[in-house]
């Protein structure tokens, strides 16, 4: 584990020292992936490398929340990008917060060293590695805005994993300004397509009288828009990360590939379904994730039973078949670089 | 004494005066003032929906022509308050439709509308005239078609940043070739394009426009039109402005701002191609209000454009303006009274763009007007607060949003307390003030001790125990709405100060240690408090009773417990 942090070195101004430990356990899957988090995590929130695992065998990256660090191994590696969603977000519940406050308040106004404070300063100041957007409501933008702002981060179309790339074109664009000016900034421009306006969509689920609503522009994929959805209704608390990260404490294990997919797969009593523009519902999964987003209009989690009248799946599409390999690879545990 | 002056001389004294404060205490003069009083006041604002029922308002005040309403607390702005909650439009209009026939005026804030809300608005009211809608949901583009269609004299259609479930732009062209009275149109939440002529047609025919806000999906190639059509325009937003950069577009774009020489503010701006900036500067210097957080300008083009505005007095902008700008700012725009600046990237713990606590004090050190500030930036000092609260004590409300919660003072690691309670101590006249950043009981004992006039408290992830939540309730003589996230308080102070709830309009606590027990021992010693318990787990009483709720809502009503309570919020009785 230490080993894996010096590989890398600490990311970022701030971070974590190496004396923080990740602890969990890091199940066998790839390296790679650990050394992403690692560099990335904030060391007091070690599960979430377990929660890594389960959504990074999949998707590539999403929006560009967490800029991604060149890895040290030049093996392929899954590209994280991914902007908020509730599910794999360190819990910053009042409960934990408050037992390292506490702590903090006496350390403060004891001696006040600066090594009293430093250390109270950093014990309970999550990491500033870790990405803060991973809290329920903050920062507290509205979701217009966030749905603008993200909108200006990347592309609708299918270049989830190129958002990275263009936000750092963003940043080389506001650099470069002072030489190029408005050239770069109409290239930044046209690379930034125009922005959409509101990305909630409804979310009903036979059975349950009470809608959500889940921000698509915040999944970077049909996976992590899956598990957002089961902890929206299977486990529906504003603190589904605690309550999944704790069970997986006790279990002491990954998040096996196929939970996830439990909606998407077809292997659970429900399935997701969505209604597009023209007023079809279809099943969620079909199409590249970039369609998906510009026709989708609201989503119901229906049973199984009353699917039947919908567009079957796997039936010999190519964009199926390739999500087929992607599934045993998801299985396999390895990570695949999309594309 | 009161028989002196017949009613008819009281009443037309007390038709000019208009504040809602200032109403109250004529009411409470004597009985027959209170009476006068009554018939003719003409706008009512309720601040909570659930404070008071239609029934209520109407049985005092019977001849009302404008009525303000808000809904949801403002922590559903950030998704804290799950769907479905309440704040439902429909039993007002209903009760309104029949008490009310001479109705003009609606605006509601964080209400569920829905289309048939929207159809009874337009068939009850005759003479209506404004609708405001702001961040509103429920309802569709065919819910505004009907209020296009039906009301003849609508003056204000305002859609401020609701969500509309847009299935086309065709509503617009239900305004009749009759409807010539618009006086603000407000579209920019809606995504759909509408038909560029009928927009054109509508505006050409309404002399008395002065706002007129797109969406974005108009083009800019269409703006020009729209412009020349409506050169009396004061606020102006626009759509994308953004088009392949062709010089004919950018005179022609230039010469139409040219002819609005009204304009006094702008907004917009989806998706900025910098060379078409421009065509604006010929009217930069009549503008006061600038909103510029839409859209993705840099640092340059957008010091550029804020230095030719030197009459600016507010200015909405993204982080991209960076310390530099904001340092420009400083120096050009001496009449600045506002200042929010919103994060590019809020969820990147690294900085994307050169922002930090030294733009906000140059601008408090350069801007001798500057009252409210809303800053989002990712390291503060108490250096910096103490600097800004010293030079800018005439501060009424600041809001900073630093991004890492609990975050310390980067110079020195320690706690933020020194530099709030700085803000508190020199702003006497701070009305609304939003912290963040690690804070200890020691900022809210300053808080309760300084900030006599604060009136709206926001806090999130600050705090070490229950003293910190006394300290405000005691201390903070002109609080209305406290709203607290993630926090360590808890069941005594709360029940210490159960007295103070009653004089609020309302209290938000999520994620932090009240339990469900306290929840149920205030409401049943207070009686004139709703206390809402809102958690997704399942019925309270299959947990302990000292098991903490996720999210509590108190408010104080005279309007009784609620009808329309959803699954998932508990109350007691």
């Amino acid at each position: 584990m230490e080993g894996t942090l010096s590989l890398l070195g600490t990311g970022g101004g701030g971070g974590p020292s190496s004396g923080g430990s990740t602890t969990g356990s890091m199940s066998t899957v790839s390296m790679e992936d650990n050394l992403v988090l690692s560099s990335e995590v904030s060391s007091s929130y070690p599960d979430e490398s377990e929660l890594e695992l389960g959504l990074g065998l999949n998707c590539g990256g999403g929006g560009g929340a967490l800029k991604s660090k060149p890895a040290a191994t030049p093996a392929p590696r899954v590209q994280y990008a991914r902007i908020l969603t509730a599910k794999d977000f360190p819990s910053l519940v009042a409960k934990s917060s408050s037992s390292s406050s506490s702590s903090s308040s006496s350390s403060v106004t004891k001696a006040n060293t600066s090594v009293g404070t430093k250390r109270t300063a950093d014990s309970f100041a999550p990491a500033p590695n870790a990405v803060s957007g991973q809290v329920v409501g903050w920062p507290p933008i509205r979701a217009q805005r966030m749905n603008c702002l993200v909108n200006q981060m990347k592309s609708p179309a299918t270049e989830e994993f190129n958002s990275t790339g263009q936000k750092s074109k963003i940043r080389n664009g506001a650099a470069n300004n002072a030489n190029n000016g408005s050239e770069k900034n109409i290239n930044n421009a046209k690379e930034i397509v125009h922005i959409k306006t509101s990305l909630f969509v409804k979310v009903n689920m036979d059975g349950i009288p009470i809608g959500r609503k889940v921000d698509l522009n915040a999944q970077s994929c049909y996976v992590t828009l899956a598990q957002t959805l089961e902890d929206m209704f299977y486990r529906p608390t504003t603190t589904a990360i605690g309550a999944r990260r704790s069970s997986m404490e006790e279990h002491d294990q990954m998040i096996e590939a196929t939970e996830p997919s439990k909606l998407l797969d077809g292997s659970s009593e429900f399935v997701l379904t969505y209604e597009d523009k023209e007023g079809d519902w279809m099943l969620v999964g079909d199409v590249p994730w970039g369609m998906f987003l510009s026709s989708v209009k609201r989503l119901r989690i229906m049973r199984t039973s009353e699917a039947n009248g919908l567009a079957p799946r796997f039936q010999g599409r190519n964009g199926n078949q390739i999500k087929e390999k992607e599934r045993e690879k998801l299985l396999n545990g390895e990570s695949i670089l999309l594309e | 004494m009161a028989h002196s002056f017949p009613g008819e001389v009281l009443e037309h004294v007390f038709s000019f005066i208009h504040s809602d404060q200032d109403r109250n205490a004529v009411s409470l003069v004597c009985k027959s003032w209170y009476e006068i009083e009554r018939w003719c006041r003409r706008r009512i604002f309720v601040g909570n929906c659930y404070a008071v029922s239609p029934m209520i308002m109407i049985r005092r005040f019977p001849e009302v022509r404008s009525l303000e309403l808000k809904g949801k607390p403002h922590f559903a702005d950030y998704n804290l308050v799950p769907e479905g909650w309440g704040g439902y439009a429909y039993p007002w209009i209903a009760a309104m439709a029949r008490a009310y026939p001479g109705l003009e005026e609606i605006r509601l804030k964080r209400m569920v509308v829905t289309d048939d809300t929207l159809e009874l608005i337009s068939r009850s009211f005759k003479n209506f005239k404004v609708l405001v809608l702001s961040s509103c949901e429920g309802f569709t583009t065919d819910g505004l078609a009907v209020i296009a269609a039906n009301c003849r004299n609508l003056r204000e259609l305002d859609l401020q940043e609701s969500e509309v479930n847009d299935l086309s732009g065709h509503w617009l062209s239900h305004f009749p070739e009759t409807c010539t009275s618009l006086v603000s149109l407000n579209i920019a939440c809606l995504g759909s394009e509408v038909s560029s002529l009928a927009l054109e047609r509508l505006v050409a025919r309404s002399p008395n426009l002065r706002t007129l806000r797109l969406n974005c999906a108009v083009p800019l190639e269409r703006l020009p039109n729209l412009l020349r059509r409506a050169p009396q325009l004061v606020e102006l937003g626009t759509g994308a402005y953004s088009a392949e950069v062709r010089p004919d577009v950018l005179s022609n774009l230039a010469g139409a701002f040219s002819g609005c020489t009204k304009l006094k503010g702008l907004s917009g701006f989806w998706d900025v191609v910098p060379a078409y900036l421009p065509a604006i500067y010929s009217i930069c210097s009549g503008l006061t209000f600038l909103n510029l957080s839409y859209s993705n300008i840099q640092s340059p083009d957008l010091t550029m454009l804020v230095s030719h505005c030197h009459n600016l007095q507010r200015l909405w902008v993204l982080d991209y303006i960076e310390d530099s700008g904001l340092e420009a700012l400083a120096g050009s725009c001496k009449d600045l009274q506002e200042l929010r600046v919103f994060p590019s990237d809020p969820f990147d713990a690294d900085p994307n763009v050169s922002l930090t606590e030294q733009g906000l004090v140059s601008v408090s050190e350069g801007c001798p007007k500057l009252q409210s500030v809303l800053y989002f930036c990712r390291q503060m000092s108490n250096a910096a607060l103490v600097s800004i609260a010293r030079n800018r004590p005439n501060l009424t409300r600041f809001r900073l949003c630093i991004i890492e919660p609990r975050s310390p003072d980067y110079l020195t690691r320690e706690p933020l307390d020194t530099g709030f309670g700085a803000i508190v101590k020199h702003c006497k006249e701070l009305l609304r003030l939003s912290l963040s950043g690690l804070l200890t009981d020691r900022v809210f004992e300053y808080i309760g001790t300084h900030a006599k006039k604060l009136e709206m408290l926001s806090v999130a992830f600050a705090g070490d125990s229950d003293l910190g939540l006394h300290h405000m309730l005691s201390g903070c003589e002109s609080l209305r709405k406290l709203e607290i996230r993630d926090c360590p308080f808890g069941d005594k102070a709360l029940l210490a100060n159960a007295a103070k709830l009653e004089t609020m309009r309302s209290l938000w606590m999520s994620s932090c240690f009240v339990s469900f027990g306290a929840c149920k021992l205030l409401s049943q010693k207070m009686p004139r408090l709703n206390v809402e318990v809102i958690d997704e787990r399942g019925p309270p009483d299959s947990r302990p009773e000292s098991c903490p709720v996720e999210k509590l809502y108190i408010y104080r009503t005279v309007g009784g417990p609620r009808f329309d309570l959803p699954g998932f919020v508990w109350t007691d009785g």
